[in-house]
């Protein structure tokens, strides 16, 4: 397979695109198409200062590399959860993290829960039986928290994570199965701030997993390869995994269930209030039956096509 | 002699002249959970198998280490 760009030899064949690419494009195209989101979703300009959250993972790091390769004024910032979990995963990934700031001179918040706070969030979770047995509620509160907090702190515009799109899709995909309309609706690439709470942007968010991990090979970035192991066994590992069986069988699943979201969500037509949906109906010219569709029902207009075409 | 695919800690062996997307659904591997890399570079699933070849496959879905497989 050749490199659209260049006829070399392909490093990647995206699917969902039709578009394969050598690694030199492939490293390219990533900041551009990166750009052109956040443009699109009006997350940021290039005179606001960005925080971005860093956990040592290929998606944050990456993220914060192609934020400066854009030459946005982008600083890290990275919790200590002080999750050990026989892995020493939280020292592992701030040591991958600092590696990274120092390496390419970027400038580095740390927060260490423990220190800050006097528990980790493993024994914070502990204490208050949040969460049944499992860190992540109180990981997540604490997170959210702590972020807002160093942005509001030092002045930061606006907030950036790492969330590729399938993060995102996992997410829609476990809100669409239980129909948790408030979740839907607060789903977006930009939740715009209010008085003491900074904006938050995904500039990732149409990239799939697959994508982020080959530009952090390709960019030679050093991440933690496992995941937080609690994370293990997880639902949303499990709605990914699922999501990568429809996509293998057919290609844009993904892609295509994200961004007709997004759409159907801007437009206002998600969720369309019962009575609101009785009141756009009106009597079909032809058969007197409720329609929505202008002028006839969509019945009597099959109907007239297959007289039209016997 | 066989090629090899190594994912995490498990390998698998694979029919020289094969793609290597026939190799990774002959061992039910997900193909969209993958990055492969061979001689240090990233190649596409259309790449044919050579006798003595040997695989990375990088997992892209951090964390999901134990469900790669189709079922």
């Amino acid at each position: 397979m050749k490199c659209r760009r260049c006829e070399n030899k392909a490093s990647i064949h995206m699917r969902q695109h039709k578009l394969a690419l050598c690694k030199e494009h492939y490293l390219e195209w990533i900041p551009e198409q990166t750009a052109r989101f956040i443009k699109k979703y009006k997350m940021f300009t290039s005179d606001e200062k960005i925080l971005v959250a860093v956990s040592g993972g290929k998606d944050s790091l990456s993220l914060w590399d192609i934020l400066v390769r854009l030459g946005y004024q982008a600083d890290g910032l990275y919790l200590g959860l002080g999750i050990d979990g026989g892995v020493n995963y939280s020292h592992e990934s701030q040591k991958l993290t600092e590696k990274f700031a120092s390496e390419n001179h970027l400038k580095l918040h740390v927060v260490d829960i423990e220190k800050e706070y006097g528990n980790s969030i493993p024994m914070l979770s502990e204490i208050s039986y949040r969460g049944h047995g499992k860190p992540c509620a109180v990981c997540g509160l604490a997170k959210r928290h702590e972020m807002n907090r160093i942005a509001r702190d030092f002045g930061y515009d606006v907030l950036a994570t790492g969330h590729n799109l399938d993060d995102e899709a996992a997410v829609l995909f476990g809100n669409t199965l239980s129909w948790s309309s408030e979740y839907l609706l607060r789903q977006s690439p930009v939740l715009e701030g209010s008085d003491g709470l900074a904006r938050k942007v995904k500039p990732l968010c149409r990239f799939y997993e697959r994508e982020m991990t080959a530009y952090a090979i390709a960019r030679g970035i050093e991440y933690i390869y496992d995941e937080c192991p609690f994370a293990d066994g997880s639902q949303s590992i499990f709605y990914k995994e699922s999501l990568n069986l429809l996509e293998t069988a057919r290609p844009g699943t993904k892609l295509i269930f994200y961004l007709n979201f997004l759409e159907a969500k801007n437009s206002g037509k998600l969720f369309i209030e019962k009575n609101e949906r009785l009141s756009q109906l009106h009597p079909c010219p032809k058969c007197g039956q409720p329609t929505s569709t202008p002028d006839f029902c969509s019945f009597c207009r099959m109907i007239e096509k297959a007289d039209t075409n016997p | 002699m066989f090629a090899k695919l190594i994912l995490r800690d498990k390998e698998y062996e694979v029919r020289p002249g094969m793609s290597l997307l026939d190799a990774l659904k002959k061992n039910n591997i997900i193909p969209e959970s993958v990055i492969a890399i061979r001689d240090g570079e990233m190649i596409t699933d259309d790449e044919i198998l050579r006798s003595g070849d040997v695989v990375k496959l990088v997992a892209v879905i951090s964390g999901g280490s134990k469900n790669y497989e189709m079922s």
